[in-house]
């Protein structure tokens, strides 16, 4: 071993280890930053060593690529508002994906066209395109889906799961040929083609509310392809790189999932989605009592502890910072307010602390939802800003309600019941929501920012 | 041993411990470790890298030039923006309440 080639092992174990310092600091909000900090500081000695490496005869490509990457991914780090998380994450799973692609492409084609690749090499080859190219496209739908491009409502025709099964049965009957015999191009291309056209067949029928587990699946399937890279190219720190972002989206996707009451295997075959459940309609036509604004704010002037329940309603008003003044008051007047966060507020796993962070509440008062949960009983008033079927106790007590098993939020039993709701239409899942028809519940009807701008305005006037 | 089985025994273990560190990261920081392994599996820019300076010929070099391109794109914008997120996460301490501090 040359001491060039042993500079680079070492930058390699170094940045190993910081990248897993950096995910294990993320345990601990004040230590996070740092941490990640760290990481990047591995990252910088990845990169280092490798230009080291003796293979590396010309530079112009290398700066070249360098520059573009980093001229386009500067705006996408430091303007992308925290709203547009979603697609923006759902568009970096595209781009990496596509390096892992691009690569597998080439060594296949540096190999002899396939004539020269190993039984062995070619098995990560081919998890490496197959993971990569559908990463690419779905992620792409996903994106476009999130950022207002395509309907976010589930696409859907005839015959869909069949042909997605038949893109995906394609994809590995010829990945499995193509370990046999790698020495076919046109194969080894239309596997490709395979995987990309099954990328978009598995986002397709994904409505807007089951994006938190696309999101979380597509992180997962990016993470395989950059290990696969590393199996395919002998490089130990991207196995290690990309199996750590393939656990976290594995993770991630089994976190969203149960907390969205979907079996696991709908999940890991892309499944979901379906329309869903007719619910009972029944209901429909039941009393519901509404509440003034200044009677609103007068329960909320007196209460010791309010639990703020945002749901995505609350993000699709930009409402954050009217939620934060409320807030305010509240503690102005000697209450305590917590905010109880359902795994899948938002579109996007931690998406709602994010925004409430990014409207300067502090994180100590957002709560997870087994924390939260004994509280209820404690607080004075529960105010629902634009959730529902997470604080529906159908999911307790109903079995046979379609969101029946789903773990909620407990705002029921909260001494007062206040709902920020822009009509009475059902949730996601389309189940009536027995909470709105409680005896403690009190309907507040309108849009979520203006509604909270009028309670901030009485609060004061209070 | 040889050397795919070693490398799958790095593989194995690495998700292992990728299981093990991630389960303990709470739900606060959910959206932030997702953009933060982002960042981290943009580590392919290594193989890129190599790619597309290995002046094998035209057509690898634009394939490593546009590999590194969005390799870059993930290294650059994942790490700041989980920077720009987490720098927002702070605690609110006993007293003035929420923003209090604004």
């Amino acid at each position: 071993m040359t001491s060039r080639a042993a500079l680079t092992d070492a930058a390699y174990l170094a940045a190993s280890i910081l990248f897993v310092l950096g995910l294990r600091s993320l345990t601990l909000p004040d230590r996070a930053r740092r941490g990640m900090q760290l990481a990047a500081i591995g990252m910088l000695l990845a990169i280092a060593g490798t230009l080291l490496k003796r293979e590396i005869v010309s530079y112009g490509w290398i700066l070249a690529g360098l520059a573009l990457g980093a001229g386009i991914g500067w705006p996408l780090g430091t303007r992308v508002p925290m709203t547009a998380m979603p697609q923006r994450i759902a568009i970096s799973h595209m781009f990496g994906a596509v390096a892992a692609t691009l690569v597998g492409v080439a060594e296949f084609w540096h190999a002899g066209r396939g004539a020269a690749v190993a039984q062995v090499q070619m098995v990560a080859l081919g998890l490496e395109v197959l993971f990569g190219s559908l990463t690419v496209t779905g992620s792409f739908l996903a994106f476009g889906k999130l950022q207002g491009l395509l309907p976010a409502r589930p696409l859907t025709f005839p015959g869909q799961n069949l042909l997605s099964l038949s893109l995906l049965g394609g994809g590995l009957g010829l990945f499995g040929w193509l370990v046999v015999a790698p020495a076919h191009p046109a194969a080894f291309l239309a596997m490709v083609g395979l995987g990309l056209a099954f990328g978009i067949s598995l986002v397709l029928p994904i409505g807007g509310a089951d994006m938190p587990v696309v999101i979380s699946l597509l992180n997962s399937y990016a993470g395989l392809a950059s290990a696969a890279t590393g199996f395919a190219i002998g490089n130990e720190v991207l196995i290690i790189a990309g199996a750590l972002d393939g656990a976290s989206g594995f993770l991630l996707s089994l976190v969203m999932s149960r907390a969205m009451n979907r079996p696991f295997r709908n999940v890991l075959f892309g499944a979901f989605g379906a329309a869903p459940p007719p619910g009972a309609e029944a209901g429909a036509a039941r009393p519901v009592r509404s509440i003034t604004v200044e009677d609103a704010a007068l329960q909320l002037a007196f209460a010791r502890l309010v639990i703020v329940v945002p749901g995505y309603g609350l993000a699709v008003a930009q409402a954050q910072h009217q939620v934060r003044e409320l807030a305010q008051l509240v503690e102005r007047n000697g209450g305590t307010v917590l905010f109880a966060i359902h795994p899948v507020a938002g579109r996007m796993p931690g998406h709602m602390n994010v925004l409430l962070a990014e409207a300067d509440v502090p994180y100590d008062r957002l709560k997870e939802m087994d924390e939260i949960n004994p509280e209820f009983e404690r607080a004075d008033v529960a105010l629902v800003i634009g959730a529902n079927d997470v604080v529906n106790p159908a999911a307790r007590s109903d079995r046979g309600s379609p969101i029946s098993g789903m773990p909620i939020l407990d705002v029921d039993r909260a001494r007062q019941v206040i709902v920020l709701k822009r009509s009475m239409a059902p949730g996601f899942a389309g189940v009536e929501n027995e909470l709105f028809h409680g005896e403690r519940t009190a309907m507040l009807f309108g849009d979520a920012r203006e509604t909270l701008a009028a309670l901030v305005q009485a609060m004061r006037q209070a | 041993m040889n050397v795919e089985l070693l490398q799958l025994y790095v593989f194995v273990l690495a998700g292992f411990v990728g299981f093990l560190v991630i389960s303990r990261v709470p739900a606060l920081l959910h959206t932030p470790l997702m953009s933060a392994t982002n960042a981290i599996s943009a580590i392919s820019l290594v193989g890129s890298l190599v790619l597309a300076g290995s002046g094998r010929d035209r057509v690898a070099s634009v394939l490593g030039f546009l590999a590194v391109t969005s390799a870059t794109i993930n290294v650059v914008g994942g790490f700041l923006i989980t920077d720009r997120m987490l720098r927002m996460f702070r605690r609110g301490g006993p007293g003035p309440g929420p923003g209090g501090r604004r």
